[in-house]
């Protein structure tokens, strides 16, 4: 229901032409490409008609201060300050005078144009090469007016896919907890939010402890942790309509639930009498099938994204490794050599990589390594941090980090954080509450 | 495997001498042997002299002498008092995967329950609930802290 409200997104112009302006991912934030967004120009009447129906002064320049931001927060691209500009939004949307754009170091340029037609937002948008002087991208919209920061986003991946040739990760939302309270008493309740930070929304009351929620690819659906009547159990929570249902009926403590990639199984740990095994339950027959069985604790399940293969969490050799299995449980591989306890694996959306979180000598990381365990890169090193989930282009991590507390035990605190595969461009993910188990949708609009 | 094992114990020795060195110049009721808090600054009690609670080395579930003492405690005062049931409630420090934790947790209130139970008391009067790391009795974040939350709770049921 969500996507309906987009129908309408055709190319105006069809384009060939190849870019000559190229944004290099692999290097992080290093270079980042200076861009100019110019707000989106907008007529008068337009204005005052959102106006009434948004209370925002002018949707225009709000709806480019989204893209502005989002570009920012990538890393790779450096947008201008807009007090810069010489040339007014709506000339420049027609025909920018490029001689302006690059005098202030632009190479690229957005430009776009808002109305009001029928109650619903039109927008379209261009993107400029400002070097080579011509058009490389026009796109126009059409949604209702309280979508708009979802164009902003949806503006966003497409300038993103132009320019950097992989797919972008701005009309997203993360699913999280939020935490309040004392650390010995914690309040947590489920949380979605967009990829941003805005539109933030309480899923859960906080009258049970919830934990480590994860989207379905459909994005309809979440399953999560609830210690609902103190009986832990993984549930499954249908966003939409806030229909909640318990998965399976396991005489004891199921977690770490995760879909599989076409979200027809949930995959998690069930415990019973001290030992955890990995086990499925496909959502549409309910027929539950047990993966692992071993004496050791075996968690932390995620499947390859073609579904062939399981990544988990096992202390099966005497401590936590993570290990490879074929997705019917054989084959059981181990892949985490290095000094250390390892956890937490999640497969990239690419099939490339796997995600993991570290200890080693008193510290927490977050790093990658290949499927076989080879090419390990530790990313981040703190005193608390984990749970790494992917941007669905395979781009990002977001993990939590919490804090040591002082000697009275104060100051403990939980945030979300946001990575790039470089291990560049680390940034704190605002949060109105303290917030862990981090995790991110695919793209709402293809 | 065998590297890790010496690494792991070596960290194990260090964390117990910084602790102790800890302990001389800071005065706390609290005490830690070889990892394991044997202090009772957060045990309570089911009974005159029958603690609630046994504390566990960090990544272990296996009981300590101290512990299993205390278990034999709590099964002769659940022989005597018939009728209560109880849960054995587990859990973790803060230095762990939230996942991992949980599956942590409730291998030791389990590793509790198989005791309770070669002393007599009947698997149906005892359940199990892991919390993982999430709820700490200490909120430090020092191996003393993390001691006393490395723990499996006896919680009257009924």
């Amino acid at each position: 229901m969500f996507l309906r409200y987009f129908l309408l997104l055709f190319v105006l112009l069809p384009i060939k032409a190849f870019a000559l302006i190229e944004v290099d991912i692999t290097r992080g934030n290093l270079s980042p490409l200076p861009i100019a967004v110019s707000p989106l120009s907008i007529d008068e009447e337009s204005k005052n008609s959102f106006k009434k129906v948004l209370n925002k002064e002018n949707i225009g320049s709000e709806i480019s201060i989204v893209v502005e931001n989002n570009l920012r927060q990538s890393g790779l691209f450096n947008p201008l300050n807009k007090d810069a500009f010489l040339q007014k939004a709506d000339i420049a949307n027609l025909k920018p005078r490029f001689e302006d754009w690059s005098l202030i170091k632009a190479q690229a340029l957005i430009t776009g144009k808002v109305t009001f037609v029928d109650e619903k937002l039109r927008v379209e948008f261009r993107l400029w090469d400002v070097l080579a002087g011509k058009e490389i991208m026009a796109l126009a919209f059409t949604t209702v007016p309280s979508n708009w920061r979802r164009v902003g986003h949806i503006i966003t991946d497409k300038v993103y896919e132009r320019l950097t040739g992989e797919k972008g990760y701005f009309d997203t939302r993360i699913i999280y907890v939020s935490e309040e309270g004392p650390k010995t008493n914690r309040i947590k309740k489920l949380a979605i939010m967009d990829q941003d930070g805005f539109n933030n929304k309480f899923l859960t009351l906080g009258n049970e402890l919830v934990l480590t929620p994860r989207f379905s690819p459909t994005n309809q659906m979440v399953t999560y942790l609830s210690y609902f009547r103190n009986l832990p159990r993984v549930y499954l929570l249908d966003i939409e309509t806030g229909m909640q249902e318990v998965v399976g009926d396991f005489p004891g403590m199921t977690f770490a639930p995760r879909f599989s990639p076409e979200g027809k199984k949930i995959i998690m740990s069930f415990a019973k009498d001290g030992n955890s095994d990995i086990y499925t339950m496909d959502l549409e027959n309910r027929i539950v099938e047990r993966i692992t069985n071993h004496p050791s604790i075996d968690t932390s399940p995620s499947y390859s994204p073609d579904g062939k293969y399981i990544t988990f969490n096992s202390d099966r050799s005497g401590y936590q490794q993570i290990y490879v299995m074929e997705s019917n449980g054989k084959n059981v591989k181990r892949i985490s050599f290095s000094n250390g306890l390892y956890g937490t694996p999640v497969w990239s959306p690419r099939g490339d990589l796997i995600a993991f979180t570290k200890l080693h000598k008193g510290k927490f990381y977050i790093g990658v390594m290949r499927t076989d365990g080879t090419g390990e890169r530790l990313l981040t090193e703190n005193f608390y941090q984990e749970a790494p989930s992917w941007s669905p282009n395979g781009r990002v991590l977001i993990f939590y980090r919490e804090t040591k507390t002082n000697s009275k035990g104060e100051g403990f605190s939980a945030k979300l954080w946001s990575i790039d595969l470089t291990g560049y461009n680390e940034k704190l993910v605002e949060t109105i509450t303290d917030a862990s188990d981090p995790s991110w949708s695919s793209l709402l609009s293809n | 495997m065998n590297l890790s094992k010496i690494l792991k114990n070596g960290f194990i020795i260090l964390v117990a001498s910084f602790v102790l060195t800890a302990c001389a110049t800071k005065k706390t009721t609290g005490q830690l042997q070889s990892d394991v808090y044997t202090g009772n600054d957060t045990v309570e009690y089911l009974a005159s002299g029958v603690p609630d609670r046994v504390f566990f080395a960090t990544n272990e579930t296996v009981l300590t002498t101290a512990s299993r003492e205390t278990l034999r405690k709590q099964a002769g005062w659940l022989r005597k008092n018939s009728k209560i049931n109880i849960v054995l409630e587990g859990h973790a420090d803060e230095r762990g995967t939230r996942e991992y934790n949980l599956a942590l947790g409730e291998r030791r209130a389990n590793s509790a329950k198989d005791y309770l139970m070669t002393y007599g008391i009947s698997s149906d009067r005892i359940s199990v609930l892991s919390y993982g790391k999430e709820r700490p009795v200490d909120s430090g974040s020092n191996p003393l802290a993390w001691s006393k939350n490395r723990r499996s709770v006896s919680v009257k049921a009924n």
